[in-house]
């Protein structure tokens, strides 16, 4: 590209930033917050419900609670409302695990039309595949971090 | 014709004698929704996917469209069309049932221009009596190929824009009523820097206002020769943005333009910037343009279909985006 | 809990539980808004934050006081994740690291592949 065509481009890109609508940024924040303390406080409700039965401790109770919110998010999914809550609640909708399970669901029903082995099976990670493999990848690192940091202080 | 022209002029008078046009719902409730020729409430068309329910769109488009003019769809000598998805499969599978030559074309949501163009070529030069262009697009098989699985839940900015589930069909015939084509301009590929995949209004708008400065040069009418201008799916940004672009050079768009994807949604429809999309142009062409030309409201009017020639592929490695945009006239004579 | 066992102290308590997870998603809004940082961007960004924050061993006490404020946002996840690696690397030796992480988050992960694979035999998406 000539020095004269970038230019011009970058010319017009500044414009084009200028003149481009953005976000309500108040509006979206507050509903980002309202949407994503709400699933949190669920969560929460969840977690000291089920530490009430016998024999569940705290951790256990944790686990739960994310599946039970895992699940229902996956079963709104199915229902096509989360999307709806979704294009409200922005980050406040994906940020929470059902964020996560809403992207692998949709994922899973999206490419169910290319048959369950080859659409479902193959495509669920579409858009959840790159925080599964930077969880492992990174919790791995950290977890061999933390053991040769323990080795090192025994010597 | 000189050397550097773009511009194609068809001194036989090729016809647009018969348009139709087939939407889904949402279209169908817009303002131009009383204009549409057939309106679907069922977005697979009672077929299994959306894929099928976009290629049973097209060829209900064909089939309506050889009905209104008058023919069989035996009489098309050729079939010009073509869509947004891989391989152009609406279009080729709906062809896979119908008698004629066909063309697949892909030019993005300028399809349609380039359909018309290379059909009214075809008619002129004697080739073809009777040609049918199609092309279409659908909401859910777009964004399935080109963003995100459709119960994903994620906010678009609000320069985004909403992909028309449609189709339109225009007959292109040597003999008949309805307004020739008088000239069709062939735009170049322009890119002007843009990134961001969302915002298409603003990587086609160049490519419609380069256009425009080549008819005008290239066919030597001035801005108030025509009744009207359409650009095909600039949406609200791209068309502030293309009204800008002509105001530097001192053309005052005014009135006269509209852009079909402004149109084809209201506000309240929560369409983002308006519609896009091959099937964007296509059916406002074949029903609202189509009609004000046989009422004679309109006498000459130019649209500018225009598309976005990126792919996720190159969306994702970080490439601009180019944009092209095809002009043809519309003239009652 | 660290708050008296009053209705004071449950209400307080779901209030830093809403106030957090509201803070973690408001900043996540913010880099869309501003940023042109695509969501899955920002999802990896937050989980690593929290592979950190449990390395670092800051998180085992933020947990404590904002409980699912912290923990039902990615960034939850993501410590889990580091919790596991760490736990099983100090029991198994450096190989544990990369099983601990999954066999701490395979409740969620286990359920959530299950429930999608139901869900998209029984239901099919919509178009808008």
């Amino acid at each position: 590209m000539t020095d004269k065509a970038l230019q011009r481009n970058k010319r017009y890109t500044a414009y084009v930033d200028k003149v481009s609508p953005s976000t309500n940024t108040i509006h979206s924040l507050l509903k980002a917050f309202v949407i994503g303390g709400v699933t949190c406080v669920i969560g929460e409700i969840l977690r000291n419900l089920l530490g009430m039965i016998p024999g569940t401790d705290d951790n256990q109770a944790t686990v739960y609670s994310s599946v039970i919110l895992v699940t229902v998010a996956i079963l709104l999914t199915g229902m096509g409302l989360y999307d709806k809550i979704a294009r409200h609640g922005g980050a406040g909708s994906f940020l929470p695990i059902t964020g996560f399970a809403n992207a692998m669901s949709s994922a899973a029903m999206e490419f169910r039309s290319e048959g369950l082995i080859t659409g479902t099976a193959v495509k669920m990670f579409n858009v959840v595949g790159p925080v599964v493999v930077n969880g492992i990848v990174w919790s791995s690192v950290s977890g061999i971090l933390v053991w040769a940091v323990s080795m090192l202080m025994k010597l | 014709m000189t050397a550097k022209s773009q511009t194609i002029k068809f001194h036989n008078k090729p016809r647009l004698i018969a348009g139709m046009s087939v939407v889904g719902k949402k279209e169908g409730e817009g303002p131009l929704g009383k204009y549409f020729d057939e309106t679907d409430d069922d977005p697979k068309m009672g077929k299994s996917s959306f894929e099928k329910g976009e290629s049973a769109m097209f060829a209900a488009a064909v089939k309506g469209a050889a009905k209104k003019a008058g023919i069989s769809t035996f009489d098309f000598e050729a079939l010009f069309a073509g869509d947004l998805l891989n391989q152009l499969v609406s279009s080729n599978y709906a062809a896979r049932d119908l008698p004629v030559s066909y063309y697949g074309l892909y030019s993005a949501c300028s399809t349609m221009t380039e359909a018309l163009a290379l059909a009214s070529a075809m008619v002129n030069a004697g080739y073809y009596r009777t040609a049918a262009c199609v092309t279409g697009s659908h909401f859910a098989a777009a964004e399935r190929q080109y963003r995100y699985p459709l119960e994903y839940g994620c906010q678009r900015p609000p320069y985004a824009q909403w992909t028309v589930t449609g189709a339109g069909c225009s007959v292109i015939s040597a003999e008949g009523n309805g307004p020739a084509i008088i000239s069709a301009t062939i735009g170049k590929v322009a890119d002007y820097g843009i990134v961001d995949a969302n915002n298409m209004g603003a990587a086609m708008a160049p490519a419609a206002f380069e256009t425009l400065l080549a008819v005008l040069d290239d066919t030597e009418m001035n801005l108030e020769d025509f009744d009207a201008i359409f650009t095909g799916d600039l949406g609200r940004l791209g068309a502030r943005i293309l009204r800008d672009l002509c105001n530097e050079r001192g053309l005052d768009l005014g009135q006269k333009y509209s852009d079909c994807g402004e149109m084809i949604f209201a506000r309240e429809q929560n369409c983002y910037s308006g519609g896009s999309g091959a099937g964007c142009s296509a059916c406002v062409l074949n029903s609202f343009i189509l009609s004000k030309l046989n009422r004679h409201e309109y006498n000459r009017v130019l649209l500018l279909a225009t598309g976005a020639l990126m792919s996720p592929t190159t969306s994702f490695q970080g490439e601009t985006i180019p944009a092209i945009s095809h002009g043809i006239i519309l003239e009652n004579c | 809990m660290l708050l008296p066992q009053t209705w004071w102290g449950y209400a307080l308590d779901y209030l830093i539980v809403f106030v957090s997870g509201g803070i973690c998603c408001v900043i996540a809004q913010l880099l869309i808004v501003k940023t042109k940082l695509t969501p899955a961007r920002i999802l990896v960004l937050f989980l690593i934050t929290g592979i950190i924050l449990q390395t670092v061993g800051i998180y085992t006490p933020l947990a404590k006081l904002l409980r699912s404020g912290i923990c039902v946002p990615i960034i939850g996840f993501g410590a889990t994740l580091a919790k596991g690696a760490a736990e099983w690397a100090m029991q198994y030796g450096p190989l544990g690291a990369f099983a601990g992480g999954l066999v701490q988050t395979s409740f969620g992960v286990g359920v959530a592949v299950a429930a999608s694979y139901i869900v998209s035999v029984a239901f099919s998406p919509k178009s808008k």
